[in-house]
């Protein structure tokens, strides 16, 4: 009886929390149209999101197509499939490895960032302040968050991908004796058009994620500097699980538009 | 409560109610504040007072009662709804609320830029004119983190100012200042209520500055509005709660 009142507590949380997100969601679009969008406050934060993410988001990129590459050429030469390497690496970093790794290091640096930001905004009063002088604080913080988030993720997770398939091309051909032509050439077969949509639509979506759960918090932060510390934490928990979660639904239902060949 | 017939209200407040982690805190306050007057808010420290102001302006909704300010009803505004009304007011927060990654000069042109001022020339001279006015010319480069307790709350007070607001709401102004920057503050106060008809409300606990500003005073006691008078009737006033908070007894023994 008690865990399936705690249970029950949980899942009204839950889609209590989900309603939250919603909400915050419609009002950012609500926002774009009647609180008008500040050109100079989206190019700062394309600034912060976008170009000062991308160090990270390379290295992520790279190492992981590194060590993608070398694990599945140990396997697929014993079955003399060396030149297999490429498109399983391509076909992988494109439709999960870039945009989910690449989700997952934005969500630590730029969702910390951002709750971290709007909490200690809130804590201060500045949001009231905002409020005071008549300026929807959606408008002003939620909006260019939002879209600059829309502009450099899909170009973050272009570049995660395109390192990953460079590092993964560069290790198997030159350190592991993988023939270039054929690597490339599997590698260009294989992978298409849907592959590359269904990474940069992942992208999106984790973008629009890490958003909105981190501005959530950042706008809900309460009680100090433990609050926006919590606040902080959470933006970067529940935006990595949302994205692990919203992953496996995204895969399934893309996979329909967008079937593996 | 005494009425002014030949004055026009500017804020009426009825009946208001609310609570605050289960606490109650206003108990049906009910407060009348004329058009160009300055009205002094007294209470004790946790007593709701702050509470009452944010509520004026919108940023917390009352359980219950009405707030109308210039002949609008605000309680059941939602957000974007009460900008217009907001646009025509300004609050001074007790600890300023400077935006920190802005300064000091940002900070006081925010508002002139958030409706659409962008010549900036006029908004360069605004800000000087209005730092002038506050006695903080020349700090337009430097950033709140640089700044005093007390200049923080002049730019604030500036940032306030600068739209020529018709309704001014002071939370604690005087609050942690020298008292030479108190007095200016108060006269600074004073010189917008006769030069520019500003209507104010100040919640303080400063005696001094309440009897050099006020044209009424109302003393927020146990969530209701326990008096309402000019500075004379309470000088005058023989209630013990009241003579307790004019001269600071606390009837605590030593």
């Amino acid at each position: 009886m008690v865990v399936a009142r705690y249970v029950g507590h949980l899942l009204c949380s839950f889609i209590h929390y989900l309603g939250d997100l919603c909400l915050l969601a419609v009002e950012t679009i609500r926002g774009i149209f009647h609180g008008g969008v500040r050109p100079h406050l989206v190019l700062q934060q394309i600034y912060e999101i976008g170009f000062r993410s991308q160090l990270v988001v390379l290295i992520t990129g790279g190492f992981t197509g590194a060590v993608f590459a070398t694990q599945t050429y140990f396997q697929f030469h014993l079955l003399q499939m060396d030149t297999a390497v490429g498109p399983v690496v391509s076909v992988s970093m494109f439709r999960e490895l870039g945009p989910v790794l690449c989700g997952l290091m934005v969500a630590g640096r730029v969702g910390a960032a951002m709750s971290a930001e709007l909490g200690t905004m809130k804590v201060t009063e500045q949001i009231d302040a905002l409020r005071a002088l008549a300026v929807h604080p959606i408008d002003y913080l939620v909006v260019p968050r939002f879209l600059a988030m829309l502009i450099s993720m899909p170009l973050l997770v272009a570049e995660c991908i395109g390192m990953g398939i460079f590092a993964a091309y560069l290790l198997t051909t030159q350190v592991l004796g993988v023939s270039s032509a054929y690597y490339l050439h599997n590698m260009l077969y294989f992978t298409d058009g849907q592959d590359v949509a269904m990474g940069l639509i992942k992208g999106i979506v984790f973008g629009v994620l890490i958003v909105f759960v981190s501005c959530h918090q950042g706008l809900n932060a309460r009680e100090g500097a433990v609050g926006v510390g919590r606040a902080t934490t959470e933006a970067v928990v529940v935006g990595s699980l949302f994205i692990l979660i919203v992953n496996f639904f995204l895969t399934m239902t893309l996979n329909i538009f967008f079937p593996a060949r | 409560m005494a009425e002014h017939p030949q004055l026009n209200e500017a804020i009426v407040v009825d009946n208001l109610v609310q609570s605050l982690g289960g606490q109650e805190i206003l108990r049906g306050f009910s407060l009348k504040v004329y058009q160009g007057e300055t009205l002094v808010l007294l209470g004790r420290s946790g007593g709701g007072k702050s509470v009452f102001l944010r509520h004026l302006i919108g940023l917390m909704a009352p359980l219950s009662g009405s707030i109308c300010v210039a002949g609008q009803q605000i309680a059941n505004l939602k957000e974007r709804e009460l900008a217009p009304v907001r646009r025509g007011m300004g609050i001074l927060f007790q600890n300023g609320a400077l935006f920190d990654s802005m300064n000091v000069e940002d900070n006081v042109a925010f508002p002139l830029r958030e409706r659409g001022e962008t010549d900036e020339s006029i908004i360069s001279k605004k800000v000087d004119d209005i730092l002038q006015m506050v006695d903080l010319s020349g700090q337009q480069p430097k950033m709140p983190a640089n700044l005093s307790g007390g200049m923080r709350k002049r730019v604030a007070l500036a940032r306030a100012l600068v739209n020529e607001p018709r309704c001014m709401l002071y939370d604690e102004p005087t609050a942690g200042l020298d008292p030479i920057v108190a007095d200016s503050i108060d006269i600074l106060i004073r010189r917008l209520q006769r030069q520019l008809g500003v209507t104010s409300i100040v919640v303080t606990h400063d005696m001094k500055s309440t009897f050099t500003i006020a044209d009424h005073v109302a003393l927020l006691h146990q969530g209701r509005c326990y008096f309402y008078g000019t500075c004379d009737q309470l000088r005058a006033s023989t209630d013990p709660i009241i003579r307790d908070f004019v001269e600071g007894r606390s009837h605590d023994t030593p």
